[in-house]
């Protein structure tokens, strides 16, 4: 029997050889081993297949998304801490603790996970739990689509983990430029799981993408026109609009790499008839978006933050909506900025030199206008604003380094060294991370009803805050010492070792941080009954969600709210507080969702896909590829709605058991 | 006063660092801030520009966002509260038009820059500018001086003041040929040419590197520039011309193949056009050849371009 | 400022569901739109690199491709008759139309993938250079949305023979039908710029 068509390419060399590897893989098997036999053995896989695994519930789809994405924080965090020690110790006669093909593994992993997977991650975590409460809706546009979503995130995920212990992963950064890429420069599997795991999560990012536009534009409540929504819905607007925009292109830039290795095409070989450059300028086309659409979402949560913990409107709420479409519009006209040295000429490189600092205009204004905010506030230093506070000092440094590398002839010193690895950690660390963790904090005791434990929270952040000093400040100083990126070795002459030693430092402190974060989590858990949120309005917030109890019930609005202004929460309790009455609530029956197994199957069919594509497994990609779209057919043209009724009575049941506890009315 | 004792030991280990860190940097070779070249230098002072401008923006911000979370933090009750304060035209007007107008200047910097320091443009001098063709291989950077007929690998030396016009091409995945003390780097790729134009003003050994992965033992992609006098620069020609190897289409095939760390090595005859062997390699279909290069079609060498 | 209940409303939702699948379809639409750009694009960008092998001129057939545009317009035509019928709830009418379209598309395919294998056999396959890979590479994927939509179409037909127009299954036409037309479009694309620009050598 020829065991080719069900094997493809699997071998029995295909697990890992150095202890590195081993100990990651075998850790990852035996923590997911000890999660599968604890829920069989306590017999919870009913209770989490309905409660979690197939619900539609947005508000739980989002906390899904961050648990995801904080496992994975954990695995691109641990990579970083061994780039740092490969660093910190191979240098001269030494060469670290592991192969240079590992290392480049290590890295281009690192990279891979923390963009695709932990802050895609929170950023949906954060988008699907806020959103719909936001616009003062029930539910997204299409929760199935939601769901299906989630599930392909997290395929993705399970590829790319899948990786660690069955093959090898890429050794040719996380954007893989050809020729390196390519099927004769990386004859091994890496670069196809890279590809594959890329592919199913980008696609979940793109139905994610339809989903919430979709949601923002049909689903806010009555008298929430454009300029009424909180701004956090208008920046996963600008969000929404370039994934919409930026994903299809990865996909197909994906596709043609995969041809290039499969069958023999010839869109990037250096030979053939292909163009190496075409890559690069396709795959920064959605690379740069990509960065915009982690960025707007945090500056949108920093808008509800700033303006909560103020106590005062946002300043400036027009030329604040103006700056994201501004921005949203110009992040298409930037990308050759990643690549000014491949050699495009003085017109070009200058065009998008200055095109890319045009964009820090309008970022700058956004600055200025929450600064303006802050002015004659009663500023409360909860958490939130913390790392606030630690973005306005990290992000600002960031920006002055991308502005510097603007200039093309500047760029062309520092493109590729340590200086470029300083700032993008900067923007996304300072930013992006900062910001979704400031969300988190903020967001959290309204969905999960009890508040986190500040002390903890602040060890953390201050761990993030000076140990990502301490990582990078070296890192920036090394780039003008002339250290490029990605290098596993280099000599004692150049006097690089010192910083190298002090970034390792700071890495370690940024650990320390990650476990703070666990040991808050947990603390808060067990004290959880002493930090109920019975208000539903800890923070005394301006926007509708803190309208609802806490946790929030399955339908969001008991009764579906009407705006009259931003600060729509805000606007309520100012007329309560000067003695309007409010009339009596008269509940209605609610259509809600069903639950949505089919989704966990395509997520699963999914993986078998892309193993079966990253394997050569024809027959497994030809069975997955048409068990989706049965599965997909059977569920979109049934005749079953997919819905349940929640009848008025229970709807009344559930608001004055959860309001007992004490909500403001409204 | 608890508060007050923990801001002074921060400050006191802050700046004990600090003051080590800055002891240490001054003695270290700060490639990039230590130019010697005119590119270099020209690079440099871009980069101080740059971010001389953007202090203009960074200072008030660090500035008023402290002032204002000290006066207007909640225990504060003699700060006047504002509630309703949600906009200011001027204000607004003002924080768009400055920046705008810093990054106008910047830009017009920028554009003129890209031009003055375009890679490709000639370095004025009185001296005739040198070609040397850059080749990078796996994984190490091969010297061709076709004037002079020999090859170095893994050393580059140069004369002072002469002008030098690197023609960069790989036989090997994307990597970029980089000496930050002279100048800025430029991608070296298969089956195209680009270039690079830098000179020397100072005598000394500058580090060079790949500045792109491009494999296995690309961290072992190091060379050293070295610049001396036009006599030195002779009597290194000369000592190299009598080395054994030479550069053939077989020892070339052979030095090509996948190597890490490799010592410096000396080439006394480079095969006529190889550099252009090598590109066309990558242009047409090959013939079958004892060395797998066919040098019958001629190549499109535009700016860095293939098309 | 803080307004009173007597303030206007000037919007109302309107999450329908019609509206709402109809909205989102257009928007996947609109990415399946750059997705083809971007084929377009590495297409221009490569249509010259032959290596040596044949261009545009030399491989393609007009008359051919003629064919196979008018057996896809047709195709087009009768599935906007079908949701005309589909509108006046004409069960059997949109049975009929959207059976044409289905064996028109399925015609559509078999004459590409004749092209396609005749191509390959004359060893002009899409390894012989990054002009050929363009040109499978953009003109398959258009093939491959026929395939996925066929299969849809296919779906429909056995939705409506067995349980008739509902409101649901209407909508899912309409939604199919923005999809098959939105095809055509790309195919119109195609057949210039690939093939017209092929041969005229623009």
């Amino acid at each position: 029997m020829n065991y080719a068509y069900i094997l493809g390419k699997l071998r029995g060399d295909v697990f890992p050889h150095d202890i590195v590897t081993i100990g990651g893989a075998s850790t990852m098997a035996i923590v997911g081993l000890g999660v599968l036999l604890y829920l069989t053995f306590s017999h919870r896989w009913t209770w989490l297949w309905r409660e979690w695994l197939t619900s539609v519930d947005h508000k739980k789809i989002g906390i899904m998304y961050i648990v995801v994405a904080m496992i994975m924080l954990l695995r691109g965090g641990f990579d970083a801490l061994l780039l740092r020690t490969q660093q910190a110790t191979s240098v001269g006669s030494s060469h670290g603790i592991v192969s240079p093909n590992t290392f480049q593994q290590i890295f281009s992993a690192h990279g891979t996970i923390m963009i695709f997977f932990v802050a895609m991650g929170l950023m949906f975590g954060l988008i699907n739990l806020a959103l719909p409460l936001l616009i003062g809706s029930r539910d997204v546009a299409f929760p199935f689509l939601n769901l299906t979503a989630f599930w392909l995130f997290a395929g993705g995920m399970i590829l790319i983990n899948l990786s660690l212990g069955i093959g090898e992963f890429s050794a040719a950064g996380w954007l893989a430029y050809p020729p390196l890429s390519e099927i004769n420069y990386s004859p091994g599997v890496g670069v196809d799981y890279w590809i594959w795991s890329l592919q199913i999560a980008g696609i979940g990012s793109l139905l994610s993408g339809i989903n919430f536009l979709s949601t923002i534009v049909k689903m806010r409540c009555r008298g929430m026109n454009l300029m009424k929504m909180p701004m956090f819905v208008w920046s996963v607007m600008g969000s929404m609009l370039l994934v919409l925009f930026a994903f299809p292109i990865l996909t197909a830039t994906l596709s043609m790499l995969f041809l290039d290795r499969t069958i023999g095409t010839h869109f990037f070989t250096a030979s053939g008839g292909g163009n190496l450059m075409m890559y690069v300028n396709l795959i920064w086309a959605w690379g740069h978006p990509e960065v915009y659409i982690l960025i707007l979402p945090a500056f949108g949560v920093f808008s509800e933050v700033v303006a909560t913990f103020s106590r005062k409107r946002l300043f400036g709420y027009t030329t604040m909506v103006w700056a994201i479409a501004v921005i949203t519009i110009l992040s298409f006209s930037v990308w050759l900025h990643h690549f000014f040295t491949m050699g495009a000429g003085a017109d070009v490189n200058g065009f998008f030199g200055i095109m890319t600092m045009v964009i820090a205009i309008p970022t700058g204004v956004k600055l200025f206008n929450w600064i303006a905010t802050m002015y004659r506030g009663r500023i409360s230093l909860r958490l939130p604003m913390y790392w606030f506070l630690g973005f306005v000092a990290l992000f600002t440094v960031g920006g002055v380094a991308g502005v510097v590398m603007a200039v093309p002839p500047a760029d062309f010193q520092l493109h590729n060294s340590l200086f470029l690895v300083a700032h993008f950690h900067t923007m996304i660390v300072g930013g992006v991370l900062f910001g979704y963790f400031a969300g988190i904090n903020y967001w959290f005791p309204k969905f999960i009803g009890f508040k986190l434990n500040e002390t903890l929270g602040k060890c953390a952040f201050w761990c993030w805050v000076v140990g990502f000093l301490l990582a990078f400040i070296p890192l920036y100083i090394l780039g003008f010492m002339g250290a490029t990126r990605r290098i596993d070795h280099y000599s004692t002459s150049l006097g690089w070792h010192p910083l190298f030693i002090v970034a390792g430092v700071g890495a370690g402190i940024i650990a320390l941080g990650v476990i703070f974060t666990l040991l808050q989590l947990i603390v808060s858990f067990i004290q959880r009954k002493d930090n109920l949120d019975l208000s539903g309005d800890p923070w005394n917030g301006r926007t509708l969600e803190w309208s609802t109890p806490s946790p929030v019930p399955v339908y969001n609005y008991a009764i579906e709210p009407v705006v009259y202004d931003r600060d729509a929460f805000w606007d309520i309790k100012e007329a309560a507080r000067s003695g309007k009455k409010l009339p009596a609530p008269e509940y209605e029956d609610i259509v809600m969702p069903k639950n949505a197994p089919a989704s966990v199957i395509i997520g699963l069919l999914a993986i078998g896909l892309g193993f079966g594509m990253v394997w050569h497994i024809w027959i497994l990609v030809g069975l997955c590829f048409a068990g989706i779209i049965i599965t997909l057919l059977i569920r979109t043209t049934g005749e079953d709605p997919h819905e349940y009724v929640l009848r008025a009575a229970k709807v009344e049941e559930i608001e004055k058991a959860t309001r007992a506890r004490g909500v403001a009315h409204v | 006063m608890k508060r007050k004792y923990t801001l002074i030991f921060v400050a006191v280990v802050v700046i004990a660092f600090l003051t080590v860190a800055g002891i240490y940097l001054a003695h270290s070779n700060i490639q990039v801030l230590n130019p010697k070249g005119p590119i270099a230098e020209k690079e440099r002072n871009l980069i101080y520009i740059a971010l001389g401008l953007s202090l203009i923006v960074v200072l008030p911000v660090y500035g008023l966002t402290i002032a204002f979370v000290i006066r207007y933090r909640e225990g504060n009750k003699k700060a006047k509260y504002s509630p309703h304060l949600q906009g200011n035209w001027i204000l607004e007007t003002i924080w768009w038009l400055i920046p705008t107008a810093i990054i106008s200047v910047l830009a017009v910097i920028a554009w003129n820059s890209s031009h003055t320091l375009d890679p490709y443009v000639p370095i004025a001098s009185k001296n005739k500018a040198m070609v040397i063709q850059v080749i990078a291989l796996d994984w190490k950077w091969l010297f061709v001086y076709p004037k002079l007929g020999i090859a170095s690998v893994n050393y580059l030396q140069i004369p002072k003041d002469v002008p030098i016009d690197f023609n960069v091409t790989a036989d090997a995945p994307m990597n970029s040929f980089w000496i930050p003390q002279l100048g800025g780097q430029i991608y070296a790729m298969p089956g195209m040419s680009t270039q690079l134009n830098l000179m020397a003003t100072s005598y000394g050994e500058f580090y060079g590197s790949s500045a792109n992965i491009s494999g296995n033992g690309f961290s072992g992609m190091n060379f050293m520039t070295r610049s001396s006098s036009m006599g030195g620069f002779n009597s290194w020609v000369k000592s190299v011309e009598s080395k054994e190897n030479r550069l053939t289409l077989s020892a070339y095939a052979q030095l090509a193949r996948p190597s890490m760390y490799n010592p410096v090595s000396y080439y006394s005859k480079v095969k006529n056009g190889l550099y252009l062997d090598v590109i066309n390699k990558y242009m047409m279909p090959i013939e079958k050849s004892s060395s797998g290069l066919n040098s019958s079609y001629s190549t499109n060498m535009g700016m860095g371009m293939s098309m | 400022m803080s307004d009173t209940a007597e303030a206007v409303i000037t919007f109302v939702p309107d999450t329908d569901k019609e509206s709402k699948a109809i909205f989102g379809f257009w928007i996947y639409i609109m990415t399946d739109c750059v997705l083809f750009a971007s084929l377009f694009a590495t297409y221009a960008v490569l249509r010259n690199n032959t290596f040596g092998g044949p261009d545009g001129a030399q491989i393609f057939n007009l008359p051919y491709v003629l064919a196979e545009t008018i057996v896809l317009l047709t195709s087009s035509f009768t599935c906007g008759l079908g949701i005309l019928s589909a509108r006046r709830r004409h069960k059997n009418k949109v049975l009929m139309w959207f059976s044409i379209s289905f064996f028109l598309g399925l015609t559509f395919l078999a004459l590409e993938l004749s092209d396609f294998r005749h191509l390959a056999a004359m060893g002009d396959s899409w390894r012989r250079s990054g002009f050929l890979s363009a040109f499978f590479t953009l003109v398959g994927t258009h093939g491959a949305h026929i395939t996925v939509g066929l299969f849809w179409m296919a779906t429909m037909l056995f939705r409506i023979w067995q349980v008739g127009l509902t409101k649901a299954n209407v909508r899912r036409l309409t939604l199919l039908s923005i999809f098959w037309h939105f095809l055509d479009l790309i195919w119109i694309f195609i057949f210039t710029i690939v093939y017209l620009f092929g041969v005229m050598q623009v």
